[in-house]
């Protein structure tokens, strides 16, 4: 790409590679949000896709600060290291970061964890964010969400419309043309922006070795004790991430795919120890990375619900 | 849908799937994109060519095609449906349809690819421009038994208007008529006929059977009369660095990136991403609508420096003297300007129940412009399957195109749209509802 800039003159020295053309349309998506929202914000989740999306930020309003700050959904179940990170970039970047607390809803009553032994918090996430969004008037939130991800995300907009309830009505979308986008809402509504929709999990590993991005040691292989648990490697912690009954702790090289909570991630064997090794194996990959999702596999449709009740 | 599935082993055991992606780094860092478009119906192979192009590059992962795989059973069916893997919604699992324009990636060691997969059913209006928007290439399939049918010349029809610079035609299902060069060639001969009344530059024609996936990725051995290239070779190599528009520079601003800390205190960007032609640092531009002439003392990205904009890029630029510019101006060149108008003649695609009504409101978003319109006149509604111009029409229902005569409440700077796609296009939106109710190329200023 640099080269193009480089030597201008020839039509072909005009040509953008498919990251930068990537790249100029989420800055365009960005920039339309600020101006034509109020109160916009970034959901940062110290995952590689929010840490693009920073990044993405930074191209579109650098040299001033951004015209929101990042809201990160915190239920309690992350990882110490994500945590870390999180901080630490926050304090580098100089932005300003609000933290929403699912714990806090629960110890309100106001969010309930699945029944069970060892409840996931993915559905307490909903009231959080929606508890989030009403005490800071939000009326557009950043996602860092992409279209290859999962099948319904596939046909959902990238300025995807929510109604008081926060829900998606997928057969009510508004048609997307060109590069317009109509962001008019009434009080109450907001919208969900995804200004890497069009990215694939290759693409985001690709700009983050261009753009020579720092992310989180988890991704990158490393010793961990895992449980293996319906075929997934499940990494294990201080408690409730524990082993289980009749599970054997095991300690394997392994890397996430994926960052999520501690109990809904699973890791694979992986010995990629660098990002020109991430790439190759995500070439190489035959699973998909919401395959790494415990979280979605409860049933075929289970995004789609998720999404309709107000997830993200 | 018999026809529009294929079993998985169909795939796995062809010899030629998963060869050739070998990707290095360098490769991935130097490919560019291409935004396709698939229109077709339930029976013409359209699925099956997707899951072909996707599987064969590697794009199907194990996971999904075991959660389709287990669908179809669980349905039972007999054969794994390929449709599965690309509709998403509940509703359309269940009642075996598409509602909506998906949209599938792939890549290969050229390029990165974006399909947006337009259903052919009702509304394929409405979807098929919204994925035509943003296509650089149109893919229309035409079943070999067939030929050119009413839908054929529809799909070909919104293709010339949305101004799809590349469309390929194939001619699919050539197993079942014995790969016959003679069928091809009739077909190929209609197709030219009728899309000679088009505005298309560049058709290329090629036979193929997405099923047995002749002529998909690898060349057909079964039709050794076909010298072209397989439509994975024509989608890799099919030139279009030469789509975009060089030579009008327009930079509609956005957004005015302006720090507040004492470090830049100098600086004032405008953000914006160029639609047309090529801006370089010591350019002189002119301001719209104030008309003021300033040169642009630097370009950047989040703060790094480059040399020129060519489009698409989003990129921000300074200028050398402190002139007032915001959001819904637009920079461009003193010699080359775009029709700055408030009448403007548009051809109007509506995409909502409520007709449009001739003397109603409207708000429209152009470029980073928004203003109010009044609908002025229909000058008539054209039927997209005979082109008649039907002039006593005198509202425009969903999914029907009119020629319409706009008046905006203030001036916008605006191009032909088959100069610029990004100048010459506007969305309506009901002031009501906010829905988007509308999308118009520009004919130009109503004379």
């Amino acid at each position: 790409m640099t080269s193009a800039i480089e030597k201008p003159g020839a039509h072909e020295h005009y040509r953008l590679t498919h990251l930068k053309a990537l790249e100029a349309e989420a800055i365009h998506i960005m920039r339309e949000v600020a101006a034509q929202f109020e109160k916009p914000a970034l959901m940062f989740s110290g995952g590689k896709d929010s840490i693009v999306m920073v990044r993405l930020a930074q191209k579109a309003f650098r040299p001033a600060k951004f015209p929101f700050p990042l809201l990160h959904i915190d239920t309690g179940h992350n990882f110490p290291e994500a945590l870390d990170f999180r901080d630490k970039f926050v304090d580098e970047i100089g932005e300003r970061l609000i933290i929403h607390k699912v714990q806090d809803l629960i110890d309100r009553g106001d969010a309930v964890e699945d029944p069970g032994a060892f409840p996931s918090r993915n559905r307490a996430q909903i009231p959080t964010l929606l508890d989030a969004i009403e005490k800071y008037q939000f009326d557009a939130l950043f996602g860092g969400a992409r279209r290859d991800e999962e099948k319904a995300r596939a046909k959902e907009r990238i300025f995807s419309f929510r109604d008081d309830f926060g829900q998606w009505d997928p057969k009510n979308q508004r048609p997307e043309l060109w590069n317009l986008y109509n962001g008019r809402s009434r009080m109450g509504e907001n919208i969900r922006v995804f200004p890497i929709s069009n990215w694939t999990e290759m693409d985001v590993w690709q700009y983050i070795m261009l753009e020579e991005i720092e992310i989180p040691d988890l991704y990158f292989s490393h010793k961990r004790d895992v449980v293996e648990r319906r075929g997934q490697l499940v990494p294990v912690g201080d408690a409730p991430f524990g082993a289980r009954e009749g599970e054997t702790i095991v300690n394997r090289t392994v890397r996430f795919r994926t960052v999520g909570d501690m109990s809904c991630t699973a890791a694979t064997d992986s010995p990629a120890s660098n990002l020109e090794e991430i790439v190759a194996e995500v070439a190489a990959a035959r699973a998909s990375e919401r395959g790494a999702r415990i979280d979605d596999k409860t049933n075929e449709a289970a995004m789609e619900d998720r999404k309709k009740e107000g997830y993200f | 849908m018999a026809t529009e599935t294929t079993s998985k082993t169909d795939f796995s055991t062809d010899p030629n799937a998963n060869k050739g992606m070998d990707f290095s780094t360098d490769a991935y860092l130097d490919m560019d994109l291409l935004r396709f478009l698939t229109c077709g119906s339930v029976d013409d192979g359209k699925s099956t060519l997707i899951g072909r192009l996707l599987y064969d590059s590697k794009s199907i992962f194990e996971d999904q095609l075991e959660a389709a795989e287990s669908a179809s059973l669980s349905r039972g069916d007999q054969r794994m449906d390929l449709a599965l893997l690309t509709d998403g919604l509940r509703a359309e699992r269940e009642q075996g349809i598409t509602i909506d324009v998906a949209y599938r990636y792939f890549a290969t060691p050229k390029r990165k690819f974006i399909i947006a997969d337009c259903p052919g059913h009702t509304q394929y209006t409405r979807n098929m421009v919204t994925g035509a928007s943003t296509a650089n290439l149109a893919l229309i399939l035409i079943d070999a038994r067939h030929g050119v049918i009413e839908q054929t010349r529809r799909h070909s029809f919104i293709t010339s208007l949305l101004r799809i610079p590349h469309l390929v035609v194939c001619v699919n299902k050539m197993d079942l008529v014995d790969w016959s060069q003679d069928k091809y060639d009739k077909i190929r001969e209609e197709f030219e006929e009728f899309a000679a009344r088009f505005e298309i530059t560049d058709i290329t024609f090629i036979p193929m059977s997405a099923l047995t996936g002749d002529n998909v990725v690898n060349r057909s051995e079964n039709m050794d009369w076909y010298q072209g290239p397989s439509l994975l070779h024509h989608l890799e190599n099919v030139h279009i660095a030469g789509d975009r528009d060089m030579i009008d520079p327009r930079f509609p601003v956005q957004w005015v990136v302006r720090p507040q800390g004492d470090e830049h205190h100098d600086y004032r960007g405008y953000g914006g991403q160029v639609a047309s032609g090529v801006f370089q640092v010591g350019d002189e531009v002119v301001a719209l609508p104030s008309g003021m002439e300033s040169k642009i003392k630097s370009i950047d990205i989040g703060g790094d420096p480059q040399q020129m904009a060519s489009p698409p890029m989003s990129v921000s630029i300074q200028l050398e003297d402190d002139i007032d510019i915001s959001r819904g101006d637009m920079l461009c060149r003193t010699h080359n300007k775009p029709i700055s108008g408030q009448d403007i003649d548009a051809m109007v695609v509506w995409m909502a129940d409520t007709p449009m009504k001739v003397g109603k409101k409207y708000t429209i978003r152009h470029t980073s412009n928004e203003a109010r319109c009044v609908i002025k006149n229909l000058n008539y509604q054209l039927n997209i399957e005979t082109l008649h111009r039907i002039e006593e029409a005198d509202e425009l229902k969903l999914n029907e195109i009119g020629r319409v005569s706009i008046r905006t409440t203030k001036p916008l700077f605006f191009d032909p749209y088959r100069q610029c796609r990004v100048t010459g296009s506007f969305i309506i939106v009901d002031e009501q509802t906010n829905n988007t109710v509308g999308a118009a190329m520009i004919i130009g200023e109503t004379s």
